[in-house]
């Protein structure tokens, strides 16, 4: 660990840290339907968009009309997607002439991944997705999604701020204010800023440039294995050109992390320079996964008139994200235990330590602070190989999402993750002050308390459940790439990524199978929709209370000790969950490398 | 039931509790604890597979042995805080046997023996002395000394009479003096002694709201640690390393909540139960919840926070009297003054002056007591004519005499009113006005501490009173009360109830009156004398069979207590599994995987005495916490925030850490001993 790279990482935090109360406050504005400055422009286009879609703007919702509408608009928007995939060879923008989305299971699989925010891809994009398909399908959702997380945050919290109130605001016009207020300007502009550092932006076909020196590579066959010769030795084939893919990069990278999305344009993902070129375009791009999900907890503290709870909410986040931060990169700038003899210091030459799949121009403290950051959000993009970090370095960013990616998380999504754990940690510790458990004036009873539960069952349910099937059935472990405990970590790693609607990949397992691509559809979806709908029956069901005032024999929310308990609570709930399954896979992988033995 | 600060441990209930404790191993018993209900299920299985299990039968033998043990423990837990209220259900059964009631047939005043049983609301029945009061009722007729010490555990008679707020008596009762006729409320099966044994009994004990959260959290982690360990076995087998039957069992009972699923229903009897040792009947656990709840106690000023009556506090002599000419006089008038006030008087000018009583026989003494006409008392003697009564009565039997009474004594009148006590001119016929006592509301002591700790919990108190709004201000003052209504009507009483309720406070109050009832019916708390009328007491929903109003502080404590101990036992119980963890996933895997042996962090012995000591952890851990259950943890009067951290290190910090202890302390024993 270096000086210098410290310096990045807090730096990023401390803009995280100015962004949190201004968007918090934007935000607030926004979704009170109050003035910005931003709506001479916008003002206008809302008012056509319910003219022309029949909204009534004024129109407010009980949870349940809120769910159903939120449901068909996924359900609706998650079958478009669908079809484009399956008819993109018929429709424009398609330079390159690319077939239909094949097979269906994998076109199934990228309408879940990005209907439900995760992103996950079992495909390269360069290679399957025609612009049009990028543009309107994947981009579409890209914002969309987003658009859906933020909007039920702010319905929990207008529940939790409401009083004896039956309805939580309106869904239409909370994505309609998403969309137009809180993504769409922040992207034009970060689009254009990342252009200037050198990120692509056109509708070209693919550049073919002539190598330097042809290359000798292994001829693959059409079941993607080596072609082996008569001879019994692999078939060699020469290469005298390549192709440089090209495309609206700019305005999808932005949103991929504004919107937490971390689809990628390019099968690299943020790796690729033409995604993330320079040092200056990756703080950008990480700034952009942090700031909106930064900022909604300014806006919990704004519209609940406890600004300290919000703080104390983001202080829990930060700590967490310092803790993510340092586990990973200490674990890679540590080196291999391994090449002992070999000189990994860290030194003007070389950046020292593990460096295998990272890329050069982050070296490890950025491709650390990116690896925890896309999955303390559920961003999912990445700007390194996870499946090549040393076992625990790995195992950290598998952590952050089986903590349910609350760090910040994914925009909406993060904020009421944690606000789930918030009412089970008032719940298990606020009956040591001597009341019933209470929230910020709101007290918690068994039907929110069911409803928190069912929210804290579906991770275990279904990681725990697909990835055991997987590790015992040969359809699951035939696409193992590596054997022993890696392999185990990649099998969870892929349930868990998905079920957390992160996205990111660790690597080394072949997503693209029927079992992966189905199991794995229906785990984001269960675990975007069934966190969701019982979250947003506690938003109405807290809504509907009468307002406890706080005294001195309150539970306190805004105080260092709840920070503390609320980070304890995160924790102890996760890891007792997961633990068994860490430690046959990465933590076993750690032990096993000490004696030697890697996989 | 007198006094029932009885032992935790007492060999009849435990006698009876283990007992019971296999009784409750009915599975359809079971079932509404699920936790625990999860552990049978588990102690059953490997039962069952113990005879066809062939290797290491003696670990296996014993794994299912503490796994029946750790549900024996929960059921007897349970048992011991039930059977503390069977105790004294039977001796309130003693006090319902069947007794021959007179009941009064038609009209003409005749009488028919019939069994108690059979009495039906609307009866009318004479009972005489040494009789027992054949069921609840009311007095239409007559005034008795009854010893209500059955249900009270209160020795000395109380005397009930017919009308007003005294009329109420219940069945099992005993007249010791004159004869009433009592107007039958209740059914049978109805009656208070009914209700009282099946509430101490726990036979109609529902779970409270909280309870019914805290079970689904409970049941809702249950779950969570059933899948964990269900999909650790393809993990396992994935590994090379599948794991018997009683290991995985041994490990989800470990790690479901079975501390505090054993011992939530305990907690619960007990925190009634403590209500009952306070001589307080809860009608529901609700109300011990809410009461925990509070925000808001309503005290009335007599008695609760003042002594009952007012007192001489002081003398204030006229212009040209000399204090200890008022004392003598004032004493002289109340020395047959039988009231307490009278009787303040003379004590206070015995212990300020020395002045002895006197025998006033042998002089021509005529005492002239308190008339609601003249509203004075006083003494004639030897010609003396010394009068004591209000400011405005005594002015005017003075001017009949021709005298006024001066400035001086006219201010000090107005200034003893304008400071909340009570002026009592004192004068003599001939030589007019001696002077003023001042009586004053005494307030009790240690009462503006209690009330500082009520404050400090975030516990706002409202004292009512009829005074004005003078005097009411400052005995407000002087208790250290947050707020007074004076003035108070049973109306401006509930409406500032339902004033609270309507801020989202939740509201406690004491009543005993017939016009208490809708208030103690609205309030969340309320706590009804059990002196009061039938009305008051089936309008709260507790009775103090003590009739002390102060109580309700304590029943405030009692609730208070009762969900600390629940959330600390929650919080431990979860603290718990860490250790767990790092006791049996080692021992797990440790024979495929030798470095897994890095886990290990309390160096157990073997992997079979690892997995042994964290299952014995689990189960003595129960019986080792049934007395935290039953007492409650300890319970100290400050802000939330305070406790919030005094709990979470003792029951979180220490949840983590004193399992590592247990279990590396139960694996060296049972290493030494050879059982692993």
């Amino acid at each position: 660990m270096t000086a210098n790279g410290w310096f990045q990482i807090l730096f990023f935090l401390a803009l995280i840290f100015l962004v949190t109360k201004p968007m918090g406050v934007f935000m607030t504005r926004v979704f009170n339907r109050e003035r910005t400055f931003m709506d001479p422009v916008l003002r206008p286009i809302e008012k056509l968009l319910y003219r022309v879609t029949l909204v009534e703007e004024n129109h407010e919702m009980r949870w349940t009309e809120y769910a159903i509408s939120m449901l068909l608009f996924s359900l609706v928007s998650m079958v478009v997607l669908y079809l484009i995939e399956r008819l993109q060879g018929f429709l424009p923008f398609n330079p390159q002439k690319l077939g239909a989305v094949a097979p269906a299971h994998l076109a199934f699989n990228t309408a879940a991944s990005f209907t439900t925010n995760t992103n996950w891809q079992n495909y390269a994009g360069e290679t399957t997705m025609s612009y049009f398909t990028q543009m309107a399908g994947l981009a579409y959702h890209n914002f969309t999604s987003a658009a859906v997380g933020i909007a039920l945050a702010i319905a929990l919290i207008r529940g939790i701020a409401r009083r004896q109130m039956q309805t939580i605001g309106n869904f239409w016009v909370d994505m309609v204010r998403s969309t137009l207020w809180v993504l769409l300007p922040f992207c034009v502009v970060g689009a254009l800023l990342l252009v200037a550092t050198g990120v692509v932006q056109n509708l070209r076909p693919y550049d073919k440039v002539s190598l330097v020196e042809p290359m000798q590579v292994q001829k693959v066959g059409p079941d993607d294995k080596a072609v082996i010769g008569p001879d019994g030795k692999p078939v060699m084939d020469t290469v005298t050109e390549q192709t440089i893919a090209q495309g609206p990069v700019a305005s999808q990278e932005i949103i991929k992390e504004w919107g937490t999305n971390g689809g990628g344009f390019f099968n690299a993902n943020s790796a690729h320079p033409f995604e993330n070129p320079t040092p200056l375009s990756n703080l950008i791009e990480l700034f952009s996964i942090f700031a909106v999900s930064a900022g909604l907890t300014y806006t919990l503290g704004r519209m609940t008139g406890s600004q300290a709870h919000g703080w104390a909410v983001w202080s829990a986040m930060a700590i967490l994200f310092l803790a993510g931060v340092n586990a990973v990169y200490w674990a890679e700038s540590r080196g291999n235990p391994l090449l002992a003899g070999i000189d990994q210091q860290v030194s003007t030459l070389q950046s020292g330590g593990n460096m295998e799949g990272k890329e050069t121009r982050f070296g490890i403290a950025n491709t650390a602070l990116w690896a925890t950051v896309t999955t303390d959000a559920s961003c999912g993009a990445i700007n390194g190989w996870h499946d090549s970090f040393t076992p625990l370095g790995g195992m950290v960013p598998l952590v952050n999402i089986m903590l349910s990616e609350v760090v910040f998380g994914g925009v909406g999504a993060g904020l009421y993750g944690i606000l789930i754990y918030v009412v089970l940690a008032v719940f298990i510790a606020g009956l040591m002050v001597g009341r019933t458990p209470e929230y910020l004036g709101k007290k918690i009873e068994a039907y929110d308390v069911k409803m928190a539960m069912l929210v804290a069952l579906v991770f275990p349910l279904v990681i725990l459940t697909l990835a055991a099937i997987s590790s015992v059935e040969a359809f699951g472990t035939s696409s193992i790439l590596n054997p022993g405990p890696h392999g185990l970590t990649e099998i969870i790693y892929a349930f868990t990524s998905q079920a957390g609607n992160n996205g990111s990949a660790f690597g080394g397992l072949t997503g693209n199978t029927p079992w992966y691509n189905i199991s794995g559809g229906v785990t984001m979806l269960i675990g975007r929709f069934l966190m969701i709908i019982p979250m947003l029956a506690i938003a109405g069901n807290l809504a509907q209370k009468k307002y406890v005032p706080p005294s001195l024999g309150t539970f306190p929310v805004t105080t260092p000790l709840f920070t503390a308990l609320l980070i304890g609570v995160i924790l102890i709930v996760g890891a007792l969950t997961f633990f068994p399954a860490l430690s046959l896979g990465p933590i076993l992988e750690h032990l096993l490398m000490g004696i030697g033995k890697t996989f | 039931m007198a006094k029932r600060n009885k032992a935790i441990w007492e060999w009849k209930i435990i006698w009876r509790a283990v007992l019971d404790a296999i009784l409750k191993l009915n599975p359809r018993k079971m079932m509404g604890n699920p936790v625990m209900f999860v552990v049978e299920i588990g102690s059953v299985i490997t039962t069952v597979l113990l005879f066809k299990s062939s290797s290491a039968f003696k670990f296996n033998l014993q794994i299912t042995l503490w796994l029946w043990f750790t549900v024996l423990f929960a059921n007897f837990a349970e048992a011991m805080a039930e059977g503390r209220g069977k105790a004294q259900a039977d001796t309130l059964r003693k006090a319902r046997s069947e007794t021959i009631a007179n009941r009064l047939i038609g009209s003409n005043g005749k009488l028919e023996k019939i069994p108690s049983s059979k009495l039906r609301a609307g009866d009318l029945v004479f009972v005489s002395a040494t009789e027992f009061i054949p069921s609840d009722g009311e007095i239409i007729e007559g005034v008795a000394s009854v010893d209500e010490s059955a249900i009270t555990g209160e020795s000395a008679p109380v005397i009930r009479e017919a009308g007003g707020d005294r009329s109420a008596v219940t069945g099992g009762t005993r007249v010791l003096s004159d004869k009433i006729k009592v107007k039958i409320t209740s059914n049978p099966g109805e009656t208070f002694l009914d209700r009282m044994i099946a509430l101490v009994e726990g036979a109609e004990r529902q779970k409270t709201p909280n309870e019914i959260a805290l079970n689904i959290l409970l049941a809702g982690l249950t779950i969570i640690f059933l899948l964990a360990v269900v999909t650790l076995q393809p993990f396992a087998i994935y590994s090379g390393s599948p794991q018997t039957v009683f290991v995985l069992v041994s490990l989800l009972v470990c790690l479901i909540p079975t501390t505090i699923g054993g011992l939530l229903s305990a907690i619960g009897i007990a925190g009634m139960d403590r209500l009952v040792q306070h001589n307080v009947l809860a009608m529901s656990g609700r109300a011990v919840e809410a009461a925990g709840d509070v925000n808001t106690l309503l005290l009335d000023k007599t008695g609760t926070i003042t002594l009952g009556n007012r007192q001489a506090a002081r003398f204030v002599p006229a212009p040209g009297v000399t204090e200890r000419e008022l004392a003598d006089a004032a004493q002289l008038s109340s020395l047959a003054d039988e009231t307490p006030e009278g009787r303040s008087i003379v004590v206070l000018a015995k212990e300020k002056y020395g002045l002895r009583g006197r025998e006033l026989a042998s002089h021509e003494a005529h005492f002239v007591p308190f008339t609601a006409q003249t509203r004075m008392s006083g003494v004639d003697l030897n010609g003396f004519e010394v009068r004591k009564g209000a400011a405005n009565a005594v002015q005017a039997y003075l001017l009949q005499n021709h005298r006024e009474v001066p400035v001086g004594v006219k201010t000090t009148v107005e200034e003893i009113a304008r400071s909340g006590g009570t002026p009592l001119v004192v004068a003599e016929k001939t030589r007019g006005a001696l002077g003023v006592i001042e009586l004053k509301d005494v307030v009790k002591g240690g009462m503006k501490e209690r009330f500082d700790q009520l404050r400090a919990m975030g516990i706002k108190t409202v004292m009512i009173t009829g005074d004005n709004p003078l005097t009411a201000a400052a005995i407000a003052r002087e208790a250290g009360v947050d707020d007074f209504l004076a003035q108070a009507t049973p109306k401006e009483k509930m409406d500032l109830i339902k004033k609270e309720q309507a801020d989202g406070k939740l509201v406690a109050m004491t009543g005993d009156g017939t016009n208490d009832a809708p208030a103690l019916a609205q309030a969340d708390v309320g706590v009804a004398m059990n002196t009061g009328t039938q009305a008051a007491k089936e309008a709260g929903n507790m009775v103090d069979l003590d009739s002390n109003p102060t109580k309700l502080i304590e029943v405030v404590e009692i609730g208070k207590q009762l969900l600390m101990t629940r959330g600390s036992l929650t919080t431990f119980s979860i603290a718990n599994d860490v250790a767990k963890y790092f006791a049996i996933i080692p021992a797990m895997f440790a024979g495929t995987f030798p470095v897994l042996n890095a886990l290990n962090i309390m160096r157990l012995q073997t992997p079979q005495s690892a997995v042994l000591s964290a299952v014995i952890f689990n189960a003595v851990i129960i019986i080792a916490l049934i007395p935290l259950a039953l007492r409650g943890v300890k319970y100290r009067a400050m802000g939330a925030a305070a406790l919030l951290r005094r709990n979470l290190w003792i029951y979180g910090v220490g949840g983590i850490i004193i399992p590592f202890l247990g279990i590396k302390l139960i694996d060296m024993l049972i290493t030494r001993v050879g059982l692993a």
